[in-house]
């Protein structure tokens, strides 16, 4: 059976890079929130901006690469399984069911995946940018008529977006490797192939 | 070929060079301060001189308006209305945390007038233009020393200073030093502001006598392997009016750089040098219209080796040794921890500076001022600004701290008699406090209870000398740090310094379940997967 590419070669190097970054973010964005001593606050300031303006720089391709592709329809919120995904979560896996749901070239991630990536895209990832634009031109708020604003609003909103940031993480990576094996999910997404259908339970018989 | 051309340019070039570099060479030996006037052929200055004035009347005859401009300074009249609070302040009415105040003390104090013969505060300067003293400022030969209690002159007749020394000092060649006059260099400034508060690096903390010649590490702009600046480099000086003020300090200066023609002539601040964009990272420039130069670049204070005062406790003076004799105590890095004339010390060198918001104005707490007395330490001064204020930066200032003679009753300050050249009023040679008291305030007119005590003070210097080498200035995590040197600045949200705790927890407190959560679920789902392989 001829395997399919779920996964473009562009998806798998931008979540890849992108997961690299919010990794490196979040490492040197709570040094300087004070929470430990990493680089030196100075130089993790400075990381910090370039590794910014990176992510920047991959968002900008990321999303001209969804509208060009219409991939942006994969974050889509449905509710069709979506039911069903979340007892699975709640009891299935427990219990050895399968999972209800298969990912195609058409429906890449489930509908409660769905919801958490469009919750990312939305919501986090919007909260985290404009507050940290704004913390990184602090100096430029009066020019650009923002002077009412305070400091410490914006590094609050932007703390409290790392937060939820740091919490995606855990929830998303322990989801991942929620698959048959722990390894299953996430293969994938460094190959670009799903396993053909039965793969991975002869995979899980072997062992 | 081309070779040849290759070659024949390059000779041309390195000519070329060597021509142009020898001509800056021959430019950077000329003098740095090139006079027109070589004084040691003035038939006026050839001398006998028997006496400072006597100098000064010859000084004037070429110079003449130099004595009215100095009249006008505030080196002469110590007298200065605060534009801002409308204070009367200036040394001939301010007090300080060291010898209180000059009234009462004349003779002694006044030995850093730049004149001779004040001996009352109550009344202006001597008016005569031969009091003024020009040598102080102007001797290039570092003989020119005054006595510690003559009212501004120098020796005339060889004198034990200190008494009981055994040190002599000699009348200086007044002749052979007023043919060698100069510009002001740094043993000229030095001489009274280097020794403040009674003796080396006492008073400021960033002035003292390291800075004569010090090294890169102290001071870059006066080392000579750095810019070798003299005092008057920065502080400009205009018809014997000297830029730079402690009333009225230029916290922030929005003129930048100095252009002739286009701002105020005054280089006495960091910007009119180095602008307002002065570092090559855009971050740390964001950083200066908030933080004063001085908070990153002086990273401590009597740096050079000098020890400065911290505290001195004059309610412990008077303390006689068994033989009724005055006593010197030391502390354990050496410097004097006891006098029976002055109470109390620490020293501090390499001492971190405190933080505040300053806009550059300064309140005085003045003779007839009330005292907040239930709340020490009390202000001796107040300095002004906070992080509303858009002309206050975060400066770098030395407190002293100590504990003062004040008035009971009235709740003021007490002008302090420590010194008199001819009776035993006061304290430093009768060891009396109420004697020397009563004699203070009586001399400076100032109402007096006869109920003292010593009640503990405080006074701000800010600290602008001793600039360091760029490496040495702070690291970013020194103030952006939980228990940074910032702790203390109100106002301002400070990155790694501040945080909302309510939010922080919450945010751990989130991860930390969904961790736990996440944990919970996979052993949920590896214990029931290894019951469910057990059943089949």
């Amino acid at each position: 059976m001829k395997q399919e590419m779920v996964f473009k070669r562009f998806e798998r190097f931008w979540h890849w890079s992108q997961a690299a970054l919010i990794f490196f973010l979040l490492t040197t964005g709570f040094e300087i929130h004070g929470n430990y001593h990493l680089f030196g606050f100075g130089q993790a300031v400075s990381l910090h901006a370039t590794a910014a303006w990176l992510l920047i720089g991959l968002w900008v391709l990321a999303i001209f690469w969804h509208f060009t592709t219409g991939e942006w329809r994969q974050y889509l919120p449905t509710t069709d399984k979506l039911g069903a995904v979340m007892y699975y979560y709640a009891v299935g896996t427990f219990t050895g069911a399968s999972h209800p749901f298969r990912k195609t070239t058409q429906a890449k991630h489930n509908p409660l995946q769905r919801l958490a990536y469009l919750w990312f895209k939305l919501m986090i990832s919007p909260l985290i940018w404009i507050s940290g634009l704004l913390y990184l031109f602090y100096n430029d708020w009066e020019a650009v008529g923002l002077g009412f604003l305070q400091l410490e609003w914006v590094a609050w909103v932007h703390t409290g977006a790392a937060f939820l940031m740091l919490i995606f993480i855990i929830a998303h990576v322990y989801m991942a490797t929620m698959g048959k094996t722990v390894f299953s999910l996430i293969k994938p997404m460094i190959t670009g192939y799903e396993p053909p259908e039965g793969g991975e339970e002869a995979a899980g018989q072997r062992k | 070929m081309h070779g040849m051309t290759f070659r024949g340019c390059m000779g041309f070039w390195a000519l070329l060079m060597m021509v142009l570099t020898s001509s800056a060479n021959a430019q950077l030996q000329l003098e740095p301060n090139p006079s027109t006037a070589d004084h040691s052929q003035f038939k006026s200055l050839q001398g006998p001189f028997d006496s400072g004035p006597e100098v000064t009347e010859a000084c004037l005859k070429c110079h003449t308006e130099a004595a009215e401009q100095i009249q006008q300074s505030l080196h002469w009249t110590w007298e200065y209305e605060h534009p801002v609070t409308g204070q009367m302040l200036g040394k001939r009415h301010v007090m300080n945390s060291f010898c209180g105040s000059v009234t009462s003390n004349e003779p002694r104090c006044t030995s850093c007038h730049v004149g001779y013969d004040w001996k009352d505060m109550k009344q202006p300067p001597p008016q005569a233009g031969n009091k003024v003293d020009c040598l102080v400022c102007h001797d290039t030969t570092g003989q020119y020393t005054k006595l510690p209690d003559a009212a501004g002159h120098p020796a005339y007749t060889p004198r034990e200073v200190p008494a009981g020394s055994g040190v002599t000092q000699l009348p200086p060649d007044l002749a052979s030093i007023a043919r060698q006059v100069g510009n002001s260099g740094r043993t000229n400034c030095g001489a009274c502001h280097f020794s403040g508060g009674g003796a080396d690096g006492v008073k400021h903390g960033d002035l003292d006598s390291s800075l004569i010649n010090p090294a890169h590490a102290l001071d870059v702009h006066m080392s000579p392997d750095g810019a070798d600046f003299t005092c008057a480099d920065c502080h400009t000086t205009t018809a014997h009016s000297v830029t730079g003020s402690r009333y009225l300090t230029n916290a922030r200066d929005s003129l930048g750089v100095d252009v002739p023609g286009h701002t105020d002539m005054s280089r006495a601040s960091c910007e009119s040098c180095h602008g307002f964009t002065p570092h090559a990272e855009q971050k740390l420039n964001e950083h200066v219209d908030r933080v004063a130069c001085q908070t990153c670049h002086i990273p401590a204070f009597a740096r050079g080796g000098v020890a400065t005062k911290t505290w001195w406790d004059w309610s412990t003076a008077g303390r006689l040794g068994e033989d009724g004799k005055p006593i010197t105590e030391y502390d354990e890095n050496g410097h004097v921890s006891y006098l029976s004339i002055k109470g109390n010390f620490h020293h501090g060198e390499n001492v971190v500076p405190k933080y505040r918001w300053f806009n550059g104005v300064v309140h005085y707490t003045l003779q007839s001022d009330k005292l907040d007395t239930e709340h020490p330490p009390v202000q001796i001064n107040t300095i002004d600004g906070s992080a509303a204020d858009p002309d206050a930066r975060i400066w770098p200032f030395k407190i002293m701290q100590g504990k003062q003679p004040y008035d009971r009753v009235n709740q003021t300050l007490l002008v302090t008699h420590v010194f008199s050249p001819d009776d035993d009023s006061a304290l430093w040679s009768n060891f009396d406090w109420p004697k020397a008291l009563k004699a203070g305030t009586e001399r400076a007119g100032q109402p007096y209870s006869g109920d003292f005590g010593f009640i503990e003070t405080e006074m701000h210097w800010p600290v602008t000398h001793m600039v360091a080498p760029a490496g040495d200035a702070l690291e970013c995590q020194a103030c952006h740090a939980e228990d940074g040197r910032l702790s203390d600045i109100e106002g301002i949200y400070i990155p790694g310094r501040d945080k909302a705790v309510m939010l922080d927890t919450l945010g751990w407190g989130a991860a930390f379940l969904v961790l736990a959560g996440s944990l919970l679920h996979a052993g949920g789902r590896i214990v029931a997967k290894t019951r469910r392989r057990k059943t089949k």
